[in-house]
């Protein structure tokens, strides 16, 4: 049995951190730390010498960790999970899901797939939430500006809601564009009207 | 067509203007592209998402892929350095204790004075931040302060800051000073935090900043798509090199999707004039930022060169085999093939002499007419390849 895994995760969002470490149990008895305040990075990575580091690929922090692969020191030559040729098909998996995981050299590929394997799942899962989070925030933006041009028509022309709607999509179809669009014009133009 | 879309990376920067005027004024579609736009936020991906087919192209500094082919950094791969994006454009700033431990009025245009300043304010080891380790950011401040009397990398402490971040490590307190690219430097100025002292034009005066990288196998793969790409970005570098477009380039760049950032502070880079400190004292930088004048756009082999040059003598790789790996990556070859029909001077040869032209020079070549500005180092050095090939 060889000795545990020392992973270190970069990650300043608390809730994010946690659900990445509870992603991580399942791949053994992985010791597990989180940096979450990115001040002075580099030197509290080499601190806690980690095998495995895993980052979102997104961060801009990323490149600090970088430079720890080209330092000989505490972290002996960490190198990019993406080196190793053998494991292309993870690395752009990895890639996909935004994950960059950096891995001490000498150990085998097999110990450390397991791991990166997980952290790709659990981003792919932070990916859809964060999309259906814009989506929601889109849907709720586009209710608000309907509100409003019907509003703005019910005022202006006297008509109840349900025409001013008939009227806002009648528009739409005549001109062959989105509701929201014709919606966004009225509201625009009454802003610059009034 | 969905083959005709090209997906290119970038890092919001006021020198990713090429790839942004490129899409934003159709010059994409003129050539039959379409150019997907991705914003990134750091070198290292960049590197990986080109390198691992991620995206066709990117925004890349010029070292980066200088670095890959010499085996430097965690990814091997074959990049190639289709053009020169942009030529200077970095500035090197201070803390606000630094700069009030300098003498005052100290000349924007001399950087021996200021590194000397420089290192006679320094009371302990000097941390100094910049984008990435493979970066003309690096190479020009091992360059200027090895030459000022500071061995470096030896006695100075260089660390990777992301641009972004550069402002708030300098109110933490984690570096002393910085060598970025605009609008950090501003920005850090903005925020009174820091003190621009020299543009690294003044360090070499017509470095070669980021270039537009692909895999090799792409180019070898696209001819079509990469002739096309290279021709919309180099129209687009001609029309910001025509002058008297700052102020739309900086409307442009400053939308959300690119820079995020007021107009104003582009707008510093773009012409050169530089609000220096806090209190509002305003420096101009000759050629701060040039994205076409002097075949800017030409992949000079001898620039490769240069750089591996530097890298193989500070890491102790073997410097003529260095250099040769580096040539092959700045591909003037392609450069030739791909715009000479849309225009492009052309030089009558691939490698130059960097440094030692103090004045602007009439060179050969192959069609139009060259005028190469200055291009000096600050120490007066010359740089001839031909010596180690």
């Amino acid at each position: 049995m060889s000795d545990p895994l020392r992973i270190l995760i970069v990650e300043p969002d608390r809730d994010r951190a946690l659900s990445i470490v509870d992603s991580l149990k399942e791949t053994g008895d992985n010791e597990v730390h989180v940096i979450g305040d990115l001040s002075g990075l580099a030197r509290r990575v080499s601190d806690y010498n980690p095998d495995v580091v895993i980052i979102d690929l997104t961060h801009p922090s990323r490149d600090v960790i970088e430079e720890l692969t080209l330092a000989t020191g505490p972290m002996e030559r960490p190198v990019a999970i993406f080196a190793d040729a053998s494991e292309a098909s993870l690395t752009k998996a990895a890639i996909e899901a935004g994950v960059s995981a950096y891995v001490v050299d000498d150990i085998r590929p097999e110990r450390i797939r397991p791991v990166v394997e997980a952290a790709v799942a659990r981003f792919h899962m932070f990916r859809r939430m964060r999309e259906e989070l814009a989506e929601t925030k889109r849907a709720l933006e586009e209710r608000k500006v309907l509100d409003r041009a019907k509003g703005l028509l019910m005022k202006s022309r006297g008509i109840s809601e349900d025409e001013a709607y008939s009227l806002l999509r009648k528009t739409a179809m005549d001109k062959g564009r989105k509701i929201t669009e014709i919606a966004t014009a009225l509201v625009t133009a009454s802003d610059l009207l009034s | 067509m969905s083959g005709s879309t090209v997906s290119v990376a970038f890092l919001p920067l006021v020198d990713a203007a090429p790839l942004i005027i490129a899409s934003e004024l159709g010059f994409d579609h003129e050539e039959g592209i379409h150019l997907d736009l991705v914003r990134a936020s750091s070198w290292s991906s960049v590197r990986d998402m080109v390198a691992f087919g991620r995206v066709d192209a990117a925004h890349m500094l010029a070292p980066i892929p200088v670095a890959m082919a010499l085996g430097l950094g965690g990814v091997a791969s074959s990049i190639s350095a289709l053009m020169v994006l942009s030529v200077n454009g970095n500035v090197i700033g201070v803390s606000n204790s630094l700069a009030q431990r300098m003498p005052p009025g100290l000349d924007f245009a001399d950087a021996r004075a200021v590194g000397a300043a420089l290192v006679d304010a320094a009371d302990t080891t000097l941390r100094i931040g910049v984008p990435f380790p493979f970066s003309m950011h690096a190479e020009l401040l091992y360059y200027w302060l090895s030459a000022s009397g500071l061995p470096a990398p030896q006695a100075v402490d260089i660390r990777t800051v992301p641009p972004p971040m550069m402002a708030d490590a300098l109110e933490a307190g984690e570096i002393d000073a910085f060598c970025v690219g605009e609008p950090w430097g501003s920005q850090t100025v903005e925020r009174g935090l820091g003190t621009l002292i020299l543009p690294g034009s003044s360090i070499w005066s017509f470095a070669p900043e980021k270039v537009l990288a692909v895999r090799t196998d792409w180019a070898d793969a696209e001819p079509n798509l990469t002739a096309r790409l290279m021709r919309a970005v180099w129209k687009a570098c001609r029309w910001l090199g025509q002058g008297g477009v700052h102020t739309s380039t900086a409307e442009f760049l400053g939308h959300r999707e690119y820079l995020d950032l007021p107009p104003e502070m582009i707008d510093r880079a773009l012409t050169g004039k530089l609000t220096v400190s806090p209190s509002g004292d305003i420096r101009t930088a000759p050629q701060f930022l040039e994205f076409f004048g002097s075949a800017a756009n030409f992949p000079w082999k001898s620039q490769a060169a240069w750089i591996a040059g530097q890298m193989a003598g500070r890491l102790g790789l073997e410097r003529a085999t260095a250099m040769e790996r580096a040539r092959g990556v700045f591909r003037s070859d392609l450069y030739r093939k791909h715009l000479a029909d849309v225009g492009a001077v052309m030089p009558g040869a691939s490698e130059k002499i960097e440094g030692g032209i103090a004045e602007d020079t009439a060179v050969a070549a192959g069609q139009g007419r060259l005028i190469l500005s200055a291009n000096q180092f600050f120490d007066g050095q010359v740089f001839d390849p031909s010596e180690f090939s």
